[in-house]
């Protein structure tokens, strides 16, 4: 973990409010693991002061990449960045996915919306490819389709609205692959929280292993300030983890589901 | 030049420290700055047994500060012992341990457990968390409470005893007199003021808690107000918080008659700042030609025909 002052090589619009975003981080960009992510303090927001977890979404070089909607006043005045202009970075943070190896089960990504940001590096680290499930609410939403085609993933696609791939959620084709084949499999996912909970719930009933990354509201990120608590299984029932440190990626059946909104 | 200062019997290298529940246990940071470099590192409060805390969402971003409403989580004195004293104790620099209880006893209690560690630096009492049921404000904002606090933890313990006070009071001098009264070796001026912040599209409340307290440098006027107030009122030294996020804002305290000063919120957006507030007072110390940071302290120079204010 090390906070720099980074620069921006580009920042440009993907699909609809969705943008990407790579800084210059010559000594982060080496140590980041597949969902970690970076703590941005975007110093042109003045009053607004905290700074803005992302995942990190690529590793290139000495650069990193972040896949980010715009969805309030954080995200917005960083879609108006560009080149050369500085951010404040703490990265990378977080325990991430554990990286499948080229034995084991097949890895089967579940990537709601923005969710892909944080899989995609897992995507691309992973030593077998496996099935990618991307899902959102209409075509704009899915991120990466052909990027995760080029690392060698089967992807399937799918949308509330029916404008791309299956018509319906993203969990449905992913319950549909696991009612045809279960054995050996292991899912990996990221995206709203109701996606999460039934993604939990589908491996629990097929009795596969699923790890899920949370995307909490956080503060510090350095797991100080004890904002961005998740209920884990625990000693006394349940307990409290911070999904900046013990998390954002927990194992699927440690999450106390019951107890989440 | 100068920066040490004492608060009683503990003497800090620097008279900056950081605001208890802002710095953790200290190892968390321990990757982003040199801790040593600290005055001193305040640790986040702690009561006898665990405490899970509040639901979340716990905080919420406001302008120019944060509402926080996290419910005092934490490992207990024992749980802090285990897995966070080895630490702390082999640091250079003096550690502030924050505690509380829901009774007079549990506060006494918990004094008691950490006079007998060796090694402690000074007990910060708070007196004025806003976001639990039973403890903390309840005993701040009632002086014959908080005398009663304050006494029972100077019977318990012979450490240096920092009392943290609520701003949420009419004035805070009877409270700063009666912890001085009572034993108090410091204050710390001052702990979040309570607030709320409200989702008008849900109407829902931002906070699980409802309400919560407002840190940040929004608050750093009133805190410094309330710091001037007590600073003509007692002979103790008192620790100075609420909103510092530069130097600047931490001479303003010490010129309001604090003896040191904590960064609290800041840490939570820029984990330097206790030290670029160490690094900017000593340069400021230099351009005026002062050589001992006590030249600061209570410094404000006011006309004799306002003080009436």
């Amino acid at each position: 973990m090390l906070e720099r002052d980074v620069e921006i090589v580009w920042n440009r619009r993907d699909t609809d409010s969705y943008y990407r975003l790579v800084v210059r981080a010559p000594d982060i960009a080496p140590l980041v693991q597949p969902g970690q992510f970076a703590h941005v303090r975007i110093l042109a927001l003045r009053e607004a002061l905290l700074r803005r977890p992302f995942s990190i979404f690529q590793v290139q070089g000495d650069t990193l990449g972040i896949l980010y909607k715009v969805v309030g006043k954080g995200t917005e005045v960083l879609s108006r960045l560009g080149p050369g202009d500085r951010l404040n970075v703490i990265a990378p943070l977080g325990h991430g996915f554990s990286v499948p190896g080229a034995d084991g089960p097949t890895p089967l990504l579940v990537a709601g919306g923005y969710g892909a940001a944080a899989l995609y590096l897992l995507a691309e680290r992973a030593g077998r490819r496996g099935i990618a499930f991307v899902g959102g609410r209409t075509q704009t939403d899915i991120l990466c389709e052909r990027e995760l085609s080029a690392l060698g993933w089967e992807v399937r696609v799918s949308t509330e609205d029916g404008s791309r791939g299956h018509r319906g959620l993203v969990t449905e084709p992913l319950v549909a692959e696991l009612q045809r084949d279960a054995g050996q499999r292991k899912l990996f996912a990221c995206g709203p929280m109701p996606m999460l909970k039934a993604v939990a719930q589908i491996a629990a009933q097929f009795g596969v292993a699923a790890e899920v990354s949370l995307d909490t509201t956080m503060c510090c990120g350095l797991g100080v300030c004890l904002t961005c608590v998740v209920p884990v299984r625990g000693a006394d029932g349940w307990e409290y983890a911070r999904a900046c440190t013990e998390g954002p990626v927990f194992e699927a059946r440690q999450v106390a589901w019951e107890l989440l909104p | 030049m100068n920066l040490a200062v004492s608060i009683g019997r503990l003497r800090l290298q620097n008279p900056v420290t950081v605001a208890s529940g802002t710095f953790g246990y200290g190892v968390e940071y321990a990757r982003l700055l040199d801790l040593n470099q600290l005055g001193a590192i305040t640790v986040k409060g702690i009561c006898l047994n665990p405490v899970r805390g509040n639901p979340p969402p716990r905080t919420v971003e406001v302008t120019s500060g944060l509402l926080n409403a996290i419910g005092l989580q934490g490992p207990g004195v024992d749980g802090f012992i285990r897995s966070y004293w080895p630490f702390l104790r082999q640091l250079k620099v003096p550690t502030i341990i924050n505690i509380w209880g829901s009774t007079v006893e549990e506060y006494a209690e918990v004094a008691r457990r950490f006079d007998a560690l060796e090694g402690v630096g000074a007990l910060e009492l708070n007196v004025s968390c806003p976001n639990i049921k039973a403890g903390g404000a309840q005993f701040g904002t009632d002086c014959h409470l908080l005398s009663q606090v304050v006494t029972a933890c100077r019977k318990a313990t012979r450490l240096p005893l920092i009392t943290k006070l609520s701003p949420n009071v009419v004035s805070i001098v009877p409270y700063a007199k009666a912890a001085e009264e009572a034993g108090s070796d410091a204050l710390s001026i001052t702990n979040s003021y309570p607030a709320m912040a409200i989702d008008i599209y849900t109407r829902r409340p931002k906070l699980a808690n409802v309400t919560g307290g407002l840190t940040g440098p929004c608050l750093k006027p009133i805190a410094l107000k309330l710091v001037w107030d007590a600073a003509r009122a007692v002979k103790i030294p008192i620790i100075g918080m609420g909103g510092i996020h530069n130097a600047a804002d931490a001479i303003e305290f010490l010129m309001a008659g604090a003896t040191a000063v904590a960064v609290g919120t800041a840490n939570f957006y820029e984990p330097q700042t206790a030290l670029q507030v160490i690094a900017g007072l000593r340069q400021f110390m230099q351009e005026q030609g002062l050589t001992d940071v006590r030249q600061l302290i209570g410094s404000v120079r006011i006309d004799r025909s306002d003080t009436d204010v």
